[in-house]
């Protein structure tokens, strides 16, 4: 179940399509310049980037639905060149737009309740969320009707549209984070202090050049009091942050300079003088998104065993498959990682096979997640295999959930105009390298991330092994980086040594693997034999 | 030597300057000397293309090849789609960029 | 030079001082703020002015949405103007924020400016004008 929009948000979106609309005929027509239409068409999504405009579309908090799913397998067809790339902030981008286009396409995301509003630019970007949400048994509340409540505050937000920089917040409910919460401009984890729900706020984490992991700067926020801070939160970055650098504009610099003690202080009295403006929704409002949330009408007294006597579907079920809150259900995740595939695409035909699979296995929901996959949230344990079976026939049954060949990469120099090298390459040969399934079930949990230049949109920050492109001289060069982790246990990677080429780092990478399995104890993970081991065995390894 | 490269404005595309006009096709790129900035000015101002820049590239019997690789990238298209590039008939295609 | 005002008194004319030479002097009745200056240093000082000024060396820079927001909050009245890099595409959140007011460096097209102040009738949330955001629409 997922937030419907009301008259109101259907005319809020209709009026950016038209808005957008006249904006991109006066660039047409020269009444206004590149430099001035620049920032207008980031805040749409519509970035210049290698070989066209790509445009980025937003899945909220990473949900849809079957019929949207459906919307843009058709938006492949029809604008783009038959596939779409799920991202690392959950969203959807497209690589080959035409300018001229881009309204209709617009229009029709519009038409069933999608846009590409505030997806790039200096201003508030896609709310995530845990791709769980709703279905984990670990969640103190459903995120996602706070993530609704965030992403209607932050759109079109009149003080918060020309920020220093961007901004991404994340939400959850968890002590387990699916979301990569700390690693967020602002973090917020809902937790109930006494029976009463509030947030746990972390502000100043992010990746980029210089990552750092957000500390707390509030250890409980009550629910009502929630946007009022958040606001608070916004105009200290907006009156102070870095304006002279673009590199160190970020909140995270400006909470590291000043410190999270004065950061602190200074949003406590914004948030005394913003509590007064009565900017924060009654209930009543929050209510009315939270029945937009409220579960499935799951069967009660479903079977929860399964038949596993087909051993491929017994692999996948025991790797993809993930234990769901209601007995009887499950929660599926679909790997976009197939070996040698580029992470993270879909052709037109497997975005709608995966709607269709939502509509009648899934109670016609989907999420998308950090890790360029999708999920299925909440599958009867009895329609698995059948479930499976269509995956198997469209490529999409890959049973490497969370393993080395399930990663995460950016789309790099092949796409990007900020990459200084190829990431998806490099993606494909470790995969290979890698391809035999029970050597990866035997390797375990690793998550393995790349980015194709310092901007880490491939989130390496954030890798147990994360590699960077970087340009040596003109020629591509690969950084490995250690030991660094996105979920609760947060931290980041450390650099292994000299770089390597295309070629170099796939061994590098192999000889990283084999050093961890010959020190493993039983039951580590590679971050955990590196976290107990240290850099050095790994380094003697890697460069002899 | 050096091209002049950007984008259609309306269509996104990559294209490179031949002289009179625009061109998807790196081959047709002529070497502008020392005048790019002007012929940049004038064609951006009239929005026959949209960011434009000069870059440097090396003659070769095949047509000008660019120096840095992310225009070669641009050139021909992603190397990871060959079906999608300018060339997909072409296995060598990739290897001229990397 | 102000091309749009959304007032119905008398223009400010006066010639504005900074912040510093105001905080200094007493007679000025005109202020002109820079993006990092802090508006807050005005608040005890708002029956003082009928003008303040808030400049846009660059579009991009936004601090003067915060500022114009504040003094707006602290029951500033008086007229606040925009002023230097301004697009047409910034004035509808520039008068939510609270200007009313508007000295663009390159003139706006008065038809353009129109459009863009009628685009959304509708706001999230509550800012610094009479816009009532959805939520109030939704429950009364």
């Amino acid at each position: 179940m997922m937030y419907k929009y009301d008259t109101y948000d259907q005319a809020i979106v209709d009026a950016r399509v038209e808005e957008f609309r006249d904006q991109v005929k006066r660039r047409l027509a020269g009444d206004i310049t590149e430099d001035q239409f620049k920032p207008l068409r980031l805040m749409n999504g519509l970035y210049l980037q290698l070989h066209a405009y790509m445009l980025r579309v937003a899945v909220p908090y990473g949900t849809l639905d079957s019929r949207q799913m459906h919307v843009l397998a058709h938006i492949a067809r029809k604008y783009d060149r038959g596939y779409g790339h799920f991202t690392t902030r959950q969203n959807i981008q497209y690589n080959w737009i035409k300018l001229e286009e881009c309204p209709d396409l617009l229009a029709e995301l519009a038409t069933v309740e999608m846009h590409a509003i505030q997806t790039s630019g200096n201003c508030i970007r896609n709310i995530s969320s845990d791709q769980y949400a709703g279905a984990a048994a670990d969640e103190v509340a459903d995120p996602r009707p706070w993530a609704e409540l965030l992403r209607q505050w932050s759109t079109f937000h009149p003080e918060f549209s020309y920020l220093p920089r961007k901004f991404k917040i994340a939400v959850i409910a968890s002590d387990e984070d699916r979301a990569a919460m700390r690693l967020h401009d602002i973090g917020i984890q809902l937790i109930k202090q006494d029976g009463v729900l509030g947030g746990r706020v972390f502000v100043g984490g992010g990746m980029g050049r210089t990552p750092m992991i957000a500390p707390e700067i509030n250890p409980f926020v009550r629910a009502e009091d929630l946007l009022s801070y958040i606001e608070a939160c916004l105009r200290v970055y907006n009156r102070y942050g870095r304006r002279d650098n673009i590199y160190k504009a970020r909140i995270k610099i400006l909470v590291h300079e000043i410190g999270a003690d004065d950061y602190r202080r200074q949003v406590a009295e914004e948030f005394a003088h913003v509590k007064t403006l009565g900017i924060d929704p009654p209930l009543a409002e929050f209510e009315r998104i939270s029945a937009c949330f409220t579960p499935p009408a799951f069967e009660e007294g479903l079977a929860e065993t399964i038949d596993r006597c087909d051993p491929d579907f017994a692999v996948w079920l025991d790797q993809n498959v993930k234990p769901h809150k209601q007995a009887g259900y499950a929660i599926v995740n679909i790997s976009l990682k197939p070996i040698g595939g580029i992470p993270g695409d879909a052709s037109a035909d497997q975005i709608d096979m995966m709607a269709d699979l939502a509509l009648h296995y899934s109670y016609d929901e989907l999420r998308v997640t950090h890790a360029q996959n999708i999920v299925l949230p909440h599958v009867a344990k009895r329609d698995l295999y059948a479930v499976w079976h269509a995956l198997s026939d469209s490529g999409l049954a890959n049973a490497n959930l969370d393993l080395i060949s399930d990663i995460i990469a950016c789309p790099g120099l092949d796409y990007c105009s900020l990459a200084n090298a190829r990431s998806i390459p490099i993606a494909q040969k470790i995969a290979t390298r890698f391809a035999d399934a029970e050597r990866q079930r035997d390797i375990g949990e690793l998550k393995l991330k790349i980015s194709g230049c310092i901007n880490a949109c491939g989130h390496h920050h954030a890798g147990h092994i994360g590699i960077l492109g970087v340009d040596k001289k003109g020629i591509e060069n690969y950084q490995l980086t250690l030991g660094g982790s996105g979920a609760e246990d947060v931290s980041l990677g450390k650099i292994t040594g000299p770089g390597f080429d295309e070629d170099g780092i796939v061994d590098a990478v192999e000889k990283t693997v084999e050093t961890y399995r010959e020190l493993r104890n039983d039951g580590e993970r590679f971050v955990d034999t590196y976290r107990r081991v240290g850099m050095e065995p790994f380094k003697e390894a890697i460069y002899g | 030597m050096k091209i002049l490269t950007g984008n259609d404005l309306a269509s996104g595309a990559v294209t490179w300057w031949t002289g009179k006009d625009w061109s998807l096709h790196v081959e047709a790129a002529v070497d502008v000397g020392e005048h790019g900035e002007g012929v940049l000015a004038a064609e951006e101002g009239a929005r026959r293309v949209n960011a434009p820049y000069i870059i440097e590239a090396v003659p070769t019997p095949e047509g000008p090849r660019p120096a840095h690789i992310k225009d070669r990238v641009r050139a021909l298209g992603p190397t990871v789609r060959p079906d999608l590039t300018l060339k997909p008939a072409d296995p060598a295609a990739g290897d001229w960029v990397i | 030079m102000v091309e749009f005002r959304f007032r119905t008194d008398e223009v400010q004319e006066q010639p504005s001082v900074t912040l510093d030479a105001f905080l200094d002097q007493s007679n000025a009745t005109a202020v002109r703020l820079e993006p990092d200056d802090d508006a807050r240093a005005l608040i005890p000082l708002l029956n003082r002015l009928t003008l303040i000024e808030i400049a846009f060396p660059k579009f991009r820079d936004g601090r003067g949405y915060s500022s114009a927001r504040i003094l707006r909050e602290a029951g500033y009245e008086g007229e606040l103007r925009a002023q230097g890099d301004v697009l047409v595409d910034q004035i509808a959140f520039m008068r939510r924020c609270g200007f009313d007011s508007f000295a663009p460096e390159s003139s706006l097209n008065a038809a353009d400016v129109e459009a863009a102040l009628a685009r959304f009738a509708n706001v999230y949330q509550q800012a610094a004008d009479a816009g009532v955001p959805v939520w109030k629409l939704r429950h009364g």
